[in-house]
């Protein structure tokens, strides 16, 4: 978090009474939303209601043992972030404080309370190379010079977004840390690598654009059926151990995002584990570096406290924001949404507010739509363009899409990938309902498809989603009769469904080939099942029967596609195999 | 130390009280009735004028003459390997005639979390010797699996089966045995009844295990507000035994179920208002801190591995208590009541369950090469037989093709063979992976399309299909 630098010194009060995260401070004079120090330990928490003389803060850490009578300090300064390089390859609790420096801090593997870090390392020196000469103008948000901060990324230093401007007087060229300023403007103005932003503030810029590219994630259901844009919106709504945390890691992994910053939101401490320990291992698909290497974690585990997991999301998509300034493609992924609204919920209640649906605050469809706003493609004050997608997962209770946050969440996004426990008990991954997802950008970016994989990539995937809506229709018929009751072409659009469900829609994150499917791949795996569909048609209407047609050994072939590497020569192979084996029946 | 005669209120499980001095949330109170019994409680919420305490042994007997004082700290557990082998009740006094315990350490039992970026990810595999779990949904050191049963179902005889026949290979082969013992395991009751317990002390006592253990009761008729620190008791001293003196803990938590009953109980009283059926709002992250005091610390050599077990209200899985537990925990395993009725033991349905560290616990090296992959096909072709059964009552077997009545068959066999073992029979993975080859080559081999096909050129009965066919 934030280390205050403007801090107006105000009055400090005294602790009136303490409920589990929330303590009434009296005579404190903080604005809303203030940063405070609570107690004799100096416990950071957020002002969010001021009553008279009594004011509310949510508490950032534990507060057994705190006392009424203790003092509360004010700090003046909103809750924000430190923005500047050393942001990636790090990993944060909810309100931006980094668990490593934690953990030598405490001296231990368990989190004690009272120590407070920088977001990033204030001391660690970096190479700036200046982008702007000496007699140059610059505005809010330009970009001034360069840093490599990790092999995969260049971070841009830039103008703060409420800078006034001015000429260049005096840049400099080097290793400085980032509380060293490299940039003096006539103004007077001093700029450094070091910034700081208000989490709950949207980072300005000039324009929201239609975004017509699409987050490629490598997972076929997702490319081939519902596409997400860069820029755009998606929620994975999904009960426990549908695979909710599997498929927002495997975009983690493998989405073609120049950035990615992944918020574990009250999940497990052994996810966020897992990410640790593998990131720093996989290569980037793009850049070929290691994956940490554009990665920044939050993690507040479910059992950190319940006020910094209110404001981890945002602590997370602010982050996203700033490398969005740079003109960078960034993703956010935040598992559980649900865990977010459960601690508005959880501090409301205390709060006596009066509660909306489910206890829910009346305020939480409001802040569910201010965070998902804050995706999308943008022409920054800077000029360049960069985008900020947004995927979040949704943990309904009982897996019932009816409830407030999924309902809410449904509302804004676009989409909408919906985990189905069926398909995840008999372990058809990833578990993705076909028939209730949908995707609202599909049309827009259609264009990119057939420019940049294969021009009837549309025309394929309606035949795909074609066949698939009949197969539903004929499974309802089937449970009735059985499948032998069925007419032959009918049982073959079963057969050719199913090649469609088991070759193609599933995908096996654990493997290590099938993990990853570009979206050639993708189209060749679905122009293979279609291929087997024409050829077996025909056969079908040359009089030979379904059974030997389903039986040609050729076709088990097309389930094994997702796990060859030089797909390519298989599928050629497979395809004139299946046309000469058919072909041989008539 | 204060004494206070400022009792305004008692309600339910609380008592409030009018104070002068400030109390620290959390804090520990004693409350002395007149008749000169002491009660234990905690601070819930504390004001510069007034405190709500909720009462341990419950408020029954207490008047407003009653005298509160306030020990100044909060809850802790005095913890030593001494511990291992005794018994206490839910408030973590002990109730077998044993010696006074001399701690080594008093921990705070709330517990702090661990820091993300310390833990180590659990992969090592735990062969509990069932092999419902072990092939289909492995358990590993430092997971929690809890184990979803309902009221009447052999839950009981699962978990004692685990903590009996639990082993790492590895160390079988090493001969663990001149290390010492160094598996514990940490037996945490809440509400259960009196012949429940038996049965588990019975069989501690019978296996030996009781002097790896340490057992804390809380049984029905104890009083329901102790049963939400009972297992933070347990879990004090696991983390104790684990992080600091290098034991590889098995928690057992029964029943979870009564403990959120408890949590539920207090929420009333407070006038709180209530989320999913009257619990509380905040029991997703009161479970959470239960259920994430599981896990492995980076450079240390102990684990705790925890198996919380709940009995589903009315069977059903959606109820907050399982639904909550399974977000939190790393899988579940599911204990089937059709199964159960018909003689199947354990009762374990492998469909539902499931155990999310299981990926990187097998595979070459830790369990075997061909276990996902088995996995994956048993898998598929027990949820396709299972599907086909529904079919079946209405066509007939005639109407089902060759290959659909082999699930059929496959479906049965599983579940007679593979499934049903008896709680008294240990088999090794080997074992478990064998039978689960010899249940799949009742399919022709081109039906086995997740598992490599050089793995079924290895493990394939050639003859079993014939066999099949015959039969
Ligand atoms: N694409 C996939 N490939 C293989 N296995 C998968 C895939 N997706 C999910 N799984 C399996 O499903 C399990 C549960 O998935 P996951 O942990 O993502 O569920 P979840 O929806 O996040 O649950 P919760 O809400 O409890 O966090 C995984 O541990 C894994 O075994
Ligand atoms: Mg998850």
């Amino acid at each position: 978090m934030s280390q205050a630098t403007d801090t107006d010194v105000r009055e400090d009060g005294i602790i009136e009474s303490v409920s589990g995260p929330v303590v009434t401070a009296r005579d404190l004079d903080a604005r809303m939303n203030d940063v405070v120090y609570v107690g004799s330990e100096g416990l950071m928490g957020e002002v969010i209601e001021i009553e008279g003389n009594i004011t509310t803060i949510q508490v950032y850490e534990e507060t057994s043992g705190v006392s009424p009578g203790e003092p509360v300090e004010g700090t003046g300064s909103p809750l924000s972030v430190d923005l500047g390089p050393g942001m990636l390859d790090a990993i944060y609790d909810g309100v931006q404080r980094p668990l490593d420096v934690l953990e030598e801090k405490m001296g231990s593997a368990f989190l004690d309370r009272g120590v407070d870090a920088p977001g990033i390392d204030l001391e660690k020196t970096w190479e700036f190379t200046p982008e702007v000469e000496e007699g140059d103008e610059v505005e809010a948000g330009d970009i001034v010079g360069t840093v490599p901060e990790t092999p995969s990324i260049d971070h841009k230093v830039m103008v703060p977004p409420d800078s006034e401007g001015g000429e260049v007087v005096a840049i400099e060229s080097g290793n400085f840390n980032v509380e060293e300023t490299v940039v003096e403007l006539d103004s007077g103005e001093e700029i450094q690598m070091h910034q700081e932003w208000p989490v709950r503030q949207q980072r300005p810029t000039v324009e929201k654009e239609t975004p017509t590219e699409p987050l490629i994630s490598g997972q076929r259901v997702l490319d081939g059926l519902f596409p997400i844009a860069k820029g755009g919106t998606a929620a994975i709504p999904g009960p426990f151990g549908s695979g909710k945390t599997v498929t927002q890691h495997q975009l983690a992994k493998w989405a073609d995002a120049d950035i990615v910053v992944y918020v574990g939101c009250g999940e497990r401490g052994n996810e966020m584990t897992e990410v640790i320990e593998d990131f720093p291992e996989l290569e980037d698909p793009t850049t070929g570096n290691a994956l940490m290497d554009r990665t920044c974690l939050i993690a507040n585990t479910s059992n950190m406290p319940v006020a910094a997991r209110e404001s981890c999301v945002y602590t997370g998509i602010t982050i996203a924001e700033y490398f969005r300034d740079m003109g960078y493609d960034v993703a956010l992924m935040a598992d559980s949404t649900s865990r977010w609204a459960e601690a508005m919920r959880e501090i409301s209640s205390r709060l006596e507010e009066m509660p909306g649906e489910e206890g829910y605050p009346a305020y939480l469809s409001a802040r569910l739509s201010e965070f998902y706003e804050r995706a999308g493609y943008f022409e920054n004050i800077n000029g360049t363009e960069g985008s900020v997608s947004v995927i979040g997962a949704v943990s309904p209770p009982g897996g019932d899409f009816s409830e407030p946050v999924t309902q809410n969440t449904l509302r804004i996004v676009k989409t909408f990938w919906a985990l189905d426990a069926d398909l995840a008990e008999r372990r058809h991954f990833p578990s993705i309902n076909w028939n209730e997802s949908y995707s609202l950008y599909r049309d827009q970016l259609d264009p990119w498809f057939e420019d940049n994989v294969r021009a009837d990539w549309p025309e394929t995937r309606q035949w795909a989603i074609d066949t698939l809506d009949e197969e539903a229709e004929l499974q309802e018929i089937v449970q009735l009769v059985g499948k032998d009751a069925l007419p032959e072409d009918q049982q073959l659009t079963l057969e050719i469904a199913r090649y469609l469900r088991e070759a193609w829609l599933q995908q096996n994150a654990f493997h290590d080939v099938d993990t990853f499917c570009e979206p050639e791949k993708t189209y060749r795996i679905m122009d293979a099942a279609k291929t087997y569909n024409d050829a077996a048609f025909e056969a079908l209407d040359a009089g030979v029967p379904v059974e030997e047609i389903t039986d040609i050994d050729a076709a088990p072939r097309l389930n094994r596609i997702g796990v060859q590497e030089d797909y390519n020569e298989y599928i050629d192979d497979l395809e004139d195999d299946i046309e000469s084996q058919l072909r041989e029946l008539y | 130390m204060k004494e206070y005669q400022t009792i305004t209120e008692i309600s339910g499980p609380l008592v409030f009280v009018e104070t002068d001095e400030p109390v620290g949330y959390d804090d520990i109170v004693e409350i002395e009735l007149s008749d000169g019994e002491t009660r234990r409680g905690q601070v819930l919420e504390s004001a510069s004028d007034y405190v709500a305490i909720q009462v341990f042994e419950g408020t029954e007997g207490i008047d407003r003459d009653a005298s509160v004082r306030f020990l100044g700290e909060t809850m802790k557990m005095p913890v030593t390997e001494d511990l291992l082998g005794r018994v206490m009740d839910g408030t973590g006094q002990p109730i077998d005639g044993g010696p006074e315990i001399v701690p080594d350490e008093r921990r705070d039992i709330v517990g702090e979390a661990i820091n993300p970026f310390s833990r180590e990810y659990p992969e090592e595999f735990i062969q509990t010797g069932v092999s419902a779990i072990d092939g289909m949904n492995t358990l590993v050191r430092g997971q929690k699996l809890p184990i979803f049963s309902a009221s009447g179902l052999p839950h009981n005889d699962l978990a004692l089966q685990i903590a009996r026949q639990a082993t790492v290979p590895e160390e079988e082969e090493a001969g663990d045995d001149d290390e010492g013992s160094e598996f514990a395991v940490i037996f945490g009751a809440m509400g259960i009844t009196a012949e429940e317990a038996n049965e588990f002390m019975d069989d501690f006592e019978r296996t030996g295990a009781l002097e790896r253990s340490v057992v804390f009761m809380n049984l029905a008729d104890d009083p329901a507000v102790e049963r939400t620190i009972t297992p933070r008791l347990a879990l004090t001293t696991a983390e104790y035994l684990a992080f600091e003196k290098d034991y590889h803990v098995l928690v057992i938590l029964t029943d979870m179920t009564n403990y959120c009953e408890a949590l539920r109980e207090i929420g009333a009283a407070r006038e709180e208002v209530p989320g999913r059926r009257g619990y509380p709002g905040y029991m997703y992250t009161d479970l959470a801190q239960l259920y994430e005091r599981a896990g492995r610390i980076e450079g240390r050599e102990g684990s705790v591995t925890q198996l919380p077990i709940l009995t589903m209200p009315g069977d059903d899985d959606t109820h907050p208590i399982p639904d909550l537990t399974g977000y939190i925990t790393e899988g579940q395993i599911y204990i089937d009541r059709d199964l159960n009725s018909q003689g199947i033991q354990p009762p374990i349905n492998v469909l539902p369950s499931l155990s999310r560290l299981m990926d990187d616990g097998i595979g070459e090296g830790l369990t075997r090469a061909d276990h996902a992959d088995v996995k994956d096909q048993i898998f598929a072709a027990y949820a396709e037989g299972e599907d086909l059964r529904d079919l079946v009552n209405i066509v007939g077997r005639e109407a089902l093709s060759e290959l659909d009545n082999k699930y059929l068959d496959f479906a049965d066999r599983f579940e007679e063979e593979f499934v049903d073992q008896g709680t008294d029979t240990a088999r090794s993975i080997d074992e478990t992976l064998e039978l689960g080859w010899d249940l799949l080559s009742m399919l022709p081999k081109d039906a086995l399309n997740r598992i490599d096909e050089d793995l079924i050129e290895e493990h394939y009965r050639e003859d079993e299909t014939a066999e099949a066919v015959e039969a």
